[in-house]
């Protein structure tokens, strides 16, 4: 039998069922693991003994025939940017130092209810800010990957952001699955550079309550895992509306698992003329191509559509984001928790608190927003920045009319090394061409390892569809996976 | 303290800077004659009114008085990470009722924006308030003058807000410690056009709306507690011009306090103007126990405060059937009451205006009159109550609630009178003793006895 940590949750949650090994056996096996791989930092803090009394409890439920579903006893990374109670929550972020919430985010209480297994909080870009990990407090993740030939041969890579660490844990097994959040591709890129399946869902599919904020109208949290599967059944017990969470939606949460057929015979898979963008490499057009023919070779009706605002999504979303931000983060002021630097008044209290307490690009951000916010560049900017995201769903409202997902790459590179790009956040911003449309417009997508690169790198497909499409979406993203047969590992 | 100073005047919609006043003041007695001709006031509210609510506009946190300094504090006041906002529906409804209550335009659909400052009595770091689609539009109030005329103040709009906590000074030397107990807590702003032009008329403007809003149930008008602050706009300008620069005179805390702060703010303008100098637009402070008011921040030091609608909260929807209902439960209004008094009871317009300025005073006098489906003569009854209960509420500072004698009381003792059984003199001797007592007007006439019999005799 091959390692435990290989297992996937799906085949895990089987073999637990059938009394092949406890939740507890699987747990150590993850814990084990995670301390021959603390050279990756993809753990901010790890909670052996909390994951070890989970995992017993899970076997006791089992024993007593009360095993709650197929997550129960599944080892489980956390994103640092969901408050966990009792465990350290700081969204990456210095000024978040010793943070220990007494409360627990909704998403997390989902999965604790349905028996999943706490492992640890993961680390990730700080404030969910970045493409490649390097922006944490704590310190760069590394991807468990490394390119076999080219310039970066050898080289430490960034596992793509901003949660880095979930999507290197996910890869490297040392988490069977993870959470984490996505406001303009933040779990798709790292899924794609790490070689793994992350999906997005639905703004509005699970709650935010609880999951610190980085843009409200974009965040939404959802699943980092090795199988679209493990995707379905990790969006089945993360997902469901919460009061608490004014902007969460009051429906029912389908048998994700279930909608995985197999069969997307006559589905339209709609292939936006505007993603084929200047300069992306021959290799990411010819990945997108062998996806087109893989969907058709299924039985897929592949439809040429138009996505036409699709260039203004990056640079209206970076209008939007930080606007958020700006406002969000100035609740980190000294005042109650977290880092305090005390200065000779209040005033310098609060710009010493938050000039050590943020990084560069949480301050870069900040900056940003509050310009783009300010009296007499409002207009200019950020309602502006709204149209032209109300431009961009109507594109995607048009085109469900001629399709019922779209294909497109999910990033225009493999991941790069560590230190590339750091200098130039234009580069950076640019990881998220092809996921921040999708995140404008609140549509769940999935990214889904496809193929290597020359270098021997994973690459991802993306697919997008309608709000709460998430079944459709899974079942081409499963039948994608299928015929791409990645089984490759780092 | 709830910072509501404008963001820079260019980022402001025209409707929310030069609110459009008609309004002629009636009474040239309300002109300041200074040395180079008379002076116009000009004066527009914003009163900032705490919503009658259990618990908090976005938590689930209770709003009592009077708590040890943050034990009314919810992970969402505290503006805990990862912390959301849910919209507490009975301060939608208390808003609605209060417009309904000012005749005002109701707006079906409203938005909450963050209005974005640091302070460290604002947790979250912005306020969450309604800018540009308040939840209720244009109304208007009538407001009496002593002198009986009555004038129509305009109603710009009545938007609702966060309040925010509290900066206690004085407990640790050399530090500001902060209560968060009125963090979250509903307000809403009441700004009324520049309608007003004395300190009198705006010290009635303030004194009518908690009436009403007291009437309605959607505000206890309770000043001393906070419950009712007020910003006061003062300008100066010369008869029939147009407006002059306003300065701001923020949280002014009683009716009383308005009257001084105007008319010492006014004097303070023209006594610039006739200078030569020219008025800074700043907000002051009133200090009540110099009588003046003081800068607090001059126009440069104004905030811009980024407003944006808050992406945690979904625009208020609300169909006019919930309007309608919320209309079909509004209880009698002061100005609706008084007519009736005048016409059903045939009292003086004063009379009625006394007796209907407080609820509670409306319905003790209704209750007094009300004798178990007959009815006790109305002049009288409110010749006792404006007068020997009245002196006696006042003598003892109370609260018509907390009267010793009841209505059913007086209205026992009016009987005595009516029937004859006591004359009107010596009635005044029994609500005395009844006051005192707390007894019944039989037992304290037979607690007279012999000598009150005698003299009936």
């Amino acid at each position: 039998m091959a390692a435990l940590t290989d297992l996937t949750i799906a085949e895990a949650g089987a073999a637990l069922e059938k009394g092949d090994f406890t939740a507890r056996e699987l747990t150590d096996a993850y814990l084990s693991a995670m301390e021959t791989a603390r050279g990756l930092n993809a753990y901010i803090e790890e909670t052996p003994e909390r994951a070890q009394a989970m995992a017993d409890a899970s076997d006791a439920r089992r024993a007593g025939g009360k095993a709650e579903g197929p997550l129960d006893g599944i080892p489980l990374a956390i994103k640092d940017l969901f408050c966990t109670e009792g465990a350290l929550s700081t969204a990456g972020s210095h000024i978040l130092e010793g943070f220990r919430p007494t409360y627990e985010s909704t998403v997390t209480q989902n999965l604790w209810d349905a028996g999943a297994v706490m492992l640890g909080k993961v680390n990730m870009d700080e404030f969910a800010m970045g493409s490649a990990n390097i922006t944490s407090h704590y310190g760069p993740t590394l991807n468990p990957w490394k390119a076999s030939s080219g310039d970066n041969a050898g080289k430490d890579l960034v596992p793509g952001g901003s949660s880095g660490g979930s999507a290197a844990a996910v890869a490297a097994r040392i988490a069977a699955g993870a959470t984490g959040t996505d406001t303009g591709g933040s779990i798709r890129q790292p899924g794609a550079f790490c070689g793994i399946v992350g999906l997005k869902p639905t703004y509005g599919r699970c709650s935010r309550w609880g999951v610190i904020a980085f843009a409200s109208s974009l965040d939404q949290a959802g699943p980092i895992a090795r199988s679209v599967e493990d995707s379905a059944i990790m969006l089945g017990g993360m997902a469901g509306f919460d009061p608490k969470d004014s902007t969460s939606v009051d429906l029912p949460v389908p048998d994700y698992a279930a909608a995985l057929t197999g069969d997307i015979r006559g589905l339209r898979v709609g292939v936006p003329a505007e993603y084929r963008m200047d300069g992306t490499p021959p290799e990411i057009e010819a990945l997108w191509q062998q996806g087109v023919a893989w969907l058709r070779d299924a039985g897929a009706e592949i439809v040429d559509i138009s996505l036409p605002h699709t260039k203004y999504a990056l640079p209206a979303y970076y209008i939007v984001a930080p606007a958020e931000a700006s406002s969000n983060l100035a609740r980190y002021d000294g005042m109650r928790y977290g880092l305090r630097v005390e200065g000779e008044d209040l005033t310098d209290t609060y710009e010493r608190t938050r000039a050590e307490g943020f990084g560069h690009e949480v301050q870069r951000r900040v900056m940003i927003g509050t310009y783009v916010l300010s009296a007499g560049y409002y207009d200019a900017y950020y309602l502006k920045a709204q149209r032209v995201r109300t431009r961009i769903a109507d594109d995607f409202k048009a085109a469900w009319d001629s399709c019922d997902v779209i294909l497109t790459p999910t990033t225009p590179s493999a991941a790069f090394a560590l230190g590339e790009k750091q200098d130039d956040p234009i580069a950076m911003y640019l990881n998220d061409i092809f996921t921040v449309p999708a995140s404008m417009a609140g549509l769940p997508a999935i990214s889904v390892p496809a193929g290597l690169s020359a270098d021997g790198l994973p690459l991802g497909l993306h697919l997008i569809a309608p709000a709460f499409g998430e079944e459709t979406l899974l079942r081409a993203a499963h039948v994608l996976e299928g015929a791409a047969g990645f089984d490759v590992q780092p | 303290m709830t910072d509501t100073t404008d963001t820079t005047a260019d980022a402001i919609p025209d409707h929310l800077v030069a609110h459009f006043t008609s309004r002629i003041g009636h009474n040239s007695a309300d002109l300041i004659e200074g040395e180079t001709g008379s002076w116009e006031i000009v004066i527009g509210m914003e009163v900032h009114a705490q919503v009658t609510s259990e618990s908090k506009l976005f938590s689930g946190a209770p709003t009592d008085f009077g708590g040890e300094p943050n034990t009314h504090v919810s992970l969402v006041d505290a503006a805990m990470p990862g912390m959301l906002p849910v919209l507490n529906e009975a301060a939608i409804r208390q808003a609605v009722r209060t417009g309904l209550g000012l005749e005002a335009q109701i707006n079906l659909r409203s938005v909450f924006d963050r209005k974005n400052y640091f302070y460290p009595d604002l947790p979250q770091g912005y306020q969450i308030s309604q800018f540009s689609d308040p939840i209720v539009g244009e109304g208007r109030i009538t407001v009496d003058l002593e002198d009986g005329e009555s004038f129509e103040v305009g109603v710009v709009r009545i938007h609702l807000e966060q309040d925010a906590g509290k900066s206690v000074h004085d407990r640790i030397p050399d530090q500001t410690c902060i209560d968060l107990n009125r963090s979250g807590v509903a307000l809403m702003e009441i700004v009324s056009k520049p309608d007003l032009r004395s300190g009198v008329e705006a010290a009635a403007y303030l004194s009518k709306l908690r009436s009403i809003l007291r009437y309605l149930g959607t505000c206890d008008g309770n000043m001393q507690e906070g419950s009712m602050r007020a910003d006061v706009n003062v300008s100066v300008r010369r008869p029939g011009e147009d407006l002059g620069t306003r300065c701001e005179i923020k949280n002014v805390n009683s009716i009383r306090f308005v009257r001084q702060a105007v008319d010492y703010e006014a004097r303070r303008q023209v006594e610039i103007l006739e200078e030569g100098g020219e008025i800074d637009q700043e907000t002051r402070l009133f200090d009540p126990d110099r009588g003046e008011t003081r800068s607090m921040r001059s126009k440069e030091e104004a905030h811009d405060y980024r407003y944006f609608p808050d992406p945690d909260l979904l625009p208020v929807v609300i169909d006019q059937a919930y309007v309608d209902e919320i209309a079909a439960s509004l209880p009698e209004l002061p100005d609706k009451k008084a007519a009736r008094f005048v016409a059903e009871f045939g009292l003086s317009e004063y009379d009625a205006g006394v007796l209907v300025a407080e609820r509670e005073t409306a319905e003790f006098y209704e209750a007094v009159v009300d004798a178990g489906g007959a009815k006790r003569d109305p002049k009288i009854a409110a010749n006792w109550i404006t007068g020997d209960f009245f002196r006696r509420l006042n003598a003892d500072d109370l609260e018509i609630t907390a009267s010793p004698v009841s209505a059913a009381q007086l209205g026992g003792l009016i009987d005595l009178i009516a029937d004859g059984t006591i004359s009107g003199k010596i009635a005044k001797d029994v609500f005395d003793e009844m006051w005192d007592s707390g007894n019944d007007a039989d037992a304290n006439r037979r607690g007279k006895g012999p000598q009150a019999d005698q003299r009936q005799r």
